[in-house]
C-alpha cells in the first residue's frame, strides 16, 4: 500500500544540505532551544555533541518531523519543509533504542520504508541493504533473536536502504560495549562515504564526534557554542564549556597586564604567562586563559634559556593516577588552582612521583583565550545539572522558595 | 528466624492456595453426584450428568443466553473500550479528568446500585426488560475494565516504535494498522477475555435486568431455593477446565516462545 | 488503581508529549456517549425515582415529587442494616489482607526464581473466579450444612452446640464474603509486589535491619498503593454484595445486607423510591471514600 504524500522514487544521489534558521522549541516548563542557526553542507558527517539535556536530541527530532518548532524554519536541499510531516520528508532516523518493530522479521523492517513509498522491488533492495551490514543470512529472524550490535546494523541498514537526503542517528551506538562501538565508528563512517549520504551524528560521547565528524558542533543549554573541526575545536576552544566538555583544559583566569604586537601578558595572582593574540577571543581586562594538559611539560629544575614558552613554577606534584598510555599528574603551585598535565608513558617507569617539585612548561602558541570567564571554584564538590529541564524545574522551586519568604 | 520464615510462607500458602480450591473440587465432584434435582447428599458417582447435560432444558438454555450476552457485551465493550483508551493516553483533550473520573466510577459503584439505577432507567424509558437490556447492562460495566486493561497495554508501548514508523514514511493509517494495532493485540485480547468471564459470572445487575430471561447466574441462584440441579454443576465445572486449559496453554506458549528466542540467539 | 491487576504489568509510561487532534473526539465520543446514556442517566433515574411518593389514586404506583421523606424512612428502617453492612465487609477486608498479603508476598517475592511455579500461583489465586460465584459461595453452604460432616465434627468436639448451625450466622457470612475477595485484595498487592527490586530489601539488610525491620520499614510502606487498592477493591463491592448474606446462600434472616433490602425493595416489594434512595445513599458512602482517595492521590492514578 502506497503513500502519496511520500517522496516517491529515489531521491538525490548524494545527501542535501540541511538549514536550521531560528529555530526554536520551547515545551510546557521550559525551552530546549533558544534561537538555533546551522548548516550542514550535503555529503558531510556532522556531529551534535553535547551533555543529556542540552537540547541536541530535541534538535534531531525537529529536523525528522517528529517534533514542530516553535519558531524558525527548517529547509532541506533548499526546500522549506517545516510545516511537512515525519512521513513526508525525505529524512530517516537511526533511533538510539533501534526501535526495530518486534512483530516483523528483519527483511520487513527493513522493507518497511520502501514499501510506504510505494517502490516495486523493495525486497530486493532491503536484502542488498542487508548484505550492506552482512546480516542477510537472518533475514527471517525477529528482531527479538538478534544481539544488540546485530540490531544495531539492522536499524542502520532500515534507515540506509531508503537513500535520504539526510540520515539522523541519535546516540546510535551508546548500547554497544567499547570494542563494538569502534568497529560500528569505523563502519559508519565507511558507509556513509560510500554511499555519500549527509549524516547529523548525535552523542554526548566526545571521542566518537572527533573520530567520526568532518564538523562537530558543542552544544549546551539550548545553543551551539562552537562549531568546526574536531581538531580547530579541540586546540582553539573559545568558551570555557567546550574546553571542559571537550577533553580536559587548565583554565586560568587573571587580568592583562601587557599588551605587544602578537601577543599579551595575563597576571594570574601573581604569575605571569603569555597568550598569542590571535588565539584569544578577548585582549583586554579580566580575561580566562588556559592550555591542554597534555600540551604541559614537567621538569625537575627550573628550565633556563627557553624563548617561546610559558614557564611557571615551582610547584609540588599532589597526584599521580597511571592510565596505561599516559600518567596523569596534578601539580599545585601556591597561590594556584591545581595544573594537570599529562605525560605520555614512553618509559616503563614513572617519570615523577607524589610530592615532587617540578617545574611546568609549554608553547606560547599553545595557548588559548577563552570568550568567557570563569566563576571562582565552585562551592559543590558535583558539578552542576545541565539538563534544560532540570534548570527550569530548580529554577522554578528557587521562585517558589522566595515567594513564600516574601 | 529466618530458616522458619522460609518454610512457615511455603506451608501457609500451600495451605491457603488448598483453602482456595475448596469449593472448586466440591462443585467439580458433585458434578458427578448421581442425584436428581437437589445436588445436596452425595448418593453415587455417575457419568451420566456430564453425558446427558442438556436433558435438563433450562441449564443449557440458560448457558446458551449468558455465552450470546457474553460475546455481544464484549465486542461492544472492547470496540468502545479501545478506542477511549487510545485517546486517553495519545492525545490531549479537555475535561480529562472528568472524563477519567466517568470512566471509573462504574467500576467503584456497587452493584445493586447499577442494576437498580438501569432497571430504574428501563422503566422510566419504557423498555420491555429482556436479552437487550441485558446486554446494555453488560456492556457498561465491563467498559470500564476493557479500558483500564487496553490503557495499561498502550502506556507501554514504546514510543519510539511508532515514531519509527511515521520516519519510514508511514502515513497515521498506515503506522496505526501496522504497528499500533499488532502490539495491542495482546492487551485487546486480555480485556476482551476479562470482558466475556465478568458478563458471564454476571448475577447481580443481571438480576435487576432481565425481566423473564434465564441467564446461567440466574438459574442457579433461582434454582438454590429449591435445589440445583448437577447438569449446572457440569456446566461450571466445564467452563472451569475450559478456563484452566487456556491460561495454561498461554503459559506454556510464552514459556515455549521465550526457549526458542534464547535458543535462536 | 486496583485494576493493575487486571491489566498484567502497567507502565507509568506517559512521558510522551500526549497530541491534541480532532480524532481524540472521534475515538472518545462513542464510549462517553456510552456511559453518559447508561451510567449517568441511571444514576439520575435513581435520584428521581428517589424523590417520588405514592400515586394518591393508583395503588403501587409512584408519581414525580421532592419526597424527601423517603431518605429518611429508609434510614430510619434499615440503619441497623447498614451498619451491618459495613462492619461485615470491614472485617471481611481485615481478614482478606491478613490472608491474602502473605500469599501476594508469597507469589510475587517467593516464587520470584521460579516463574513457571509463579504463573501456577496466579493461576490459583485467580481460579476461583472461573468457578460461578454463586456456585462457590453454594458450596461453602452445602459443606456448612447441618446435616454435613463438617457440622458432625464440630459439635462432637463440643465447638458447636446442639440446634445451632454453622450456615445463616454472621460467621458464615463474613466467612463466604472473605473468601469470594481474596483474590481481589491478593492481586493488586501482587502487582506491586511483582515489580518491586529485591536489591531494596538487601539495602535495608545492608543497613542493618533484621529481615522483620527491612519487611516493616522498606517492603510495607512500598507495597502501600496495592493495599490500598486491594482494600478499596474488596470493601467496596462488599459492602454491596447480597448473595452471601441472602437467605438461601450463607446467611439468615438476621444477616440482611443493605443490598437484600435494596434487592427486596426493588423487586419484590416493588417499593421504587425506598429502593433507590437506599441505593444513592449507599452510592454516596463509597463515593466519600474514593474521594478522600482521590484527593490523596489525584485521578491519573485511578485507572
Amino acid at each position: 500500500m502506497s503513500n502519496n504524500d511520500v517522496p516517491q522514487g529515489g531521491f538525490a544521489e548524494a545527501g542535501a544540505d540541511l538549514e536550521l534558521v531560528g529555530i526554536t522549541k520551547r515545551f510546557p516548563g521550559f525551552t530546549a532551544i533558544e534561537d538555533l542557526n546551522l548548516t550542514i553542507p550535503a555529503g558531510s558527517f556532522f556531529a551534535l555533541l553535547g551533555p543529556s539535556g542540552c537540547g541536541k536530541t530535541t534538535t534531531l527530532r525537529l529536523v525528522a518531523g517528529l517534533e514542530e518548532p516553535t519558531e524558525g524554519r527548517i529547509l532541506i536541499g533548499g526546500k522549506d519543509v517545516t510545516s511537512t510531516k515525519a512521513y513526508q520528508r525525505p529524512v530517516n532516523t537511526v533511533f538510539q533504542s533501534y526501535a526495530l518493530f518486534p512483530h516483523m522479521t528483519i527483511l520487513e523492517n527493513v522493507s518497511f520504508g520502501l514499501k510506504r513509498r510505494g517502490i516495486k522491488n523493495a525486497d530486493v533492495l532491503a536484502h542488498e541493504a542487508l548484505q550492506l551490514v552482512e546480516l542477510d543470512h537472518l533475514a527471517g529472524r525477529k528482531p527479538a533473536q538478534l544481539s544488540g550490535g546485530q540490531q544495531q546494523r539492522v536499524a542502520l541498514a532500515r534507515a540506509v536502504v531508503n537513500r535520504p537526503a539526510l540520515l539522523l542517528l541519535d546516540e546510535p551506538l551508546g548500547a554497544l560495549d567499547l570494542k563494538l562501538r569502534r568497529q560500528m565508528q569505523i563502519e559508519l563512517k565507511d558507509i556513509q562515504s560510500e554511499v555519500g549520504l549527509t549524516f547529523l551524528h548525535v552523542t554526548h560521547d566526545q571521542e566518537e564526534a572527533m573520530t567520526m565528524a568532518d564538523t562537530v558542533a558543542v552544544m549546551n543549554k539550548g545553543q551551539i557554542e562552537q562549531m568546526g573541526a574536531p581538531q580547530e575545536l579541540y586546540e582553539l576552544p573559545r568558551t570555557a564549556f567546550v574546553a571542559t566538555f571537550l577533553g580536559q583544559s587548565n583554565l586560568f583566569t587573571g587580568t592583562v597586564v601587557t599588551t605587544g604586537s602578537r601577543s599579551f601578558v595575563v597576571d594570574i595572582s601573581g604569575v605571569k604567562m603569555e597568550v598569542p593574540t590571535e588565539r584569544a577571543q578577548r585582549h583586554s581586562g579580566h580575561v580566562t586563559i588556559g592550555v591542554r594538559p597534555e600540551k604541559v611539560n614537567l621538569h625537575d629544575s627550573e628550565p633556563t634559556g627557553v624563548s617561546g614558552r610559558n614557564v611557571i613554577g615551582p610547584g609540588r606534584i599532589t597526584d599521580v593516577s597511571f592510565s596505561g598510555v599516559s600518567t596523569q599528574y596534578e601539580v599545585t603551585l601556591p597561590g594556584q588552582a591545581p595544573v594537570t598535565v599529562f605525560a605520555q608513558n614512553t618509559s616503563i617507569s614513572t617519570l615523577h612521583r607524589d610530592g615532587d617539585e617540578v617545574w611546568l612548561s609549554w608553547q606560547i602558541d599553545h595557548t588559548f583565550g577563552l570568550a568567557d570567564e570563569v566563576d571562582a571554584a565552585p562551592e559543590s564538590r558535583f558539578q552542576a545539572d545541565l539538563d534544560t529541564s532540570m534548570i527550569a524545574v530548580q529554577r522554578r522551586r528557587k521562585l517558589e522558595a522566595e515567594l513564600e519568604e516574601a | 528466624m529466618k530458616g522458619f520464615g522460609k518454610w512457615a510462607i511455603w506451608v501457609y500458602s500451600g495451605m491457603a492456595f488448598v483453602f482456595l480450591l475448596i469449593p472448586i473440587v466440591y462443585t467439580i465432584i458433585f458434578s458427578f453426584n448421581d442425584a436428581r434435582r437437589t445436588n445436596i447428599i452425595w448418593r453415587g458417582f455417575t457419568f451420566n450428568n456430564w453425558l446427558n447435560v442438556c436433558e435438563a432444558q433450562t441449564v443449557c438454555e440458560a448457558f446458551g443466553n449468558s455465552v450470546l450476552i457474553g460475546v455481544v457485551a464484549t465486542i461492544l465493550a472492547t470496540t468502545l473500550g479501545t478506542m477511549i483508551a487510545i485517546a486517553l493516553v495519545r492525545y490531549r483533550f479537555r475535561f480529562r479528568n472528568t472524563t477519567t473520573l466517568l470512566i471509573f466510577l462504574p467500576m467503584a459503584t456497587p452493584e445493586v446500585v447499577l442494576g437498580a439505577g438501569l432497571a430504574a432507567q428501563f422503566l422510566q424509558a419504557g423498555v420491555p426488560k429482556g436479552l437487550g437490556t441485558i446486554i446494555l447492562a453488560h456492556t457498561l460495566f465491563c467498559l470500564s475494565f476493557v479500558i483500564v486493561t487496553v490503557r495499561a497495554r498502550v502506556a507501554g508501548l514504546d514510543p519510539a516504535l511508532e515514531e519509527a514508523g511515521r520516519d519510514l514514511y508511514g502515513s497515521p493509517a498506515q503506522v496505526f494498522w501496522r504497528i499500533t494495532f499488532p502490539m495491542l493485540l495482546p492487551g485487546i485480547v486480555a480485556a476482551a477475555l476479562l470482558s466475556f468471564a465478568l458478563s458471564f459470572d454476571d448475577f447481580i445487575i443481571t438480576n435487576f435486568n432481565r425481566g423473564a430471561e434465564v441467564t446461567f447466574p440466574s438459574f442457579v441462584y433461582t434454582a438454590a431455593a429449591r435445589g440445583i440441579p448437577p447438569e449446572a454443576n457440569v456446566i461450571a465445572s466445564a467452563v472451569f477446565f475450559l478456563a484452566i486449559a487456556l491460561v495454561l496453554i498461554a503459559q506454556f506458549s510464552a514459556a515455549a516462545r521465550r526457549r526458542r528466542l534464547a535458543r535462536a540467539r | 488503581m486496583a485494576f493493575t491487576a487486571f491489566a498484567g504489568q502497567s507502565q507509568a509510561s506517559d512521558t510522551v508529549a500526549r497530541r491534541k487532534s480532532p480524532i481524540a473526539l472521534f475515538l472518545l465520543l462513542p464510549g462517553v456517549f456510552y456511559l453518559v446514556l447508561f451510567f449517568v442517566t441511571p444514576l439520575l433515574s435513581l435520584v428521581i425515582t428517589s424523590l417520588q411518593e405514592p400515586d394518591p389514586v393508583l395503588f403501587g404506583q409512584f408519581q414525580n415529587a421532592f419526597n424527601w421523606q423517603n431518605y429518611v424512612t429508609v434510614i430510619e428502617t434499615y440503619w441497623q442494616q447498614s451498619l451491618r453492612s459495613i462492619g461485615y465487609a470491614s472485617l471481611a477486608t481485615l481478614f482478606a489482607l491478613l490472608i491474602g498479603y502473605p500469599l501476594a508476598y508469597f507469589i510475587g517475592i517467593t516464587l520470584r526464581p521460579y516463574p513457571l511455579l509463579q504463573a501456577l500461583g496466579l493461576v490459583l489465586v485467580i481460579a476461583p473466579f472461573f468457578i460461578s460465584f454463586l456456585l462457590r459461595t453454594l458450596a461453602w453452604k452445602q459443606i456448612f450444612a447441618t446435616e454435613g460432616p463438617l457440622a458432625g465434627v464440630l459439635s462432637s468436639v463440643g465447638i458447636l452446640g446442639p440446634g445451632e448451625a454453622i450456615s445463616g450466622t454472621t460467621f458464615s457470612v463474613i466467612f463466604g464474603l472473605t473468601y469470594n475477595f481474596i483474590p481481589f485484595m491478593v492481586l493488586p498487592i501482587y502487582a506491586t509486589l511483582v515489580s518491586f527490586d529485591l536489591r531494596l530489601i538487601e539495602a535495608g539488610n545492608d543497613l542493618y535491619g533484621s529481615s522483620a525491620t527491612t519487611f516493616r520499614t522498606v517492603t510495607l510502606p512500598l507495597s502501600a498503593t496495592g493495599v490500598l487498592s486491594g482494600t478499596l477493591l474488596t470493601f467496596i463491592p462488599a459492602t454491596g454484595d447480597y448473595i452471601n448474606a441472602s437467605r438461601e446462600f450463607l446467611g439468615s434472616a438476621d444477616t440482611t445486607m443493605v443490598g437484600n433490602v435494596i434487592e427486596t425493595n426493588f423487586l419484590v416489594l416493588q417499593n421504587f423510591p425506598a429502593a433507590a434512595a437506599l441505593s444513592l445513599l449507599l452510592m454516596a458512602f463509597i463515593l466519600v471514600l474514593v474521594g478522600l482517595y482521590v484527593k490523596r492521590s489525584g485521578t491519573e492514578d485511578l485507572l
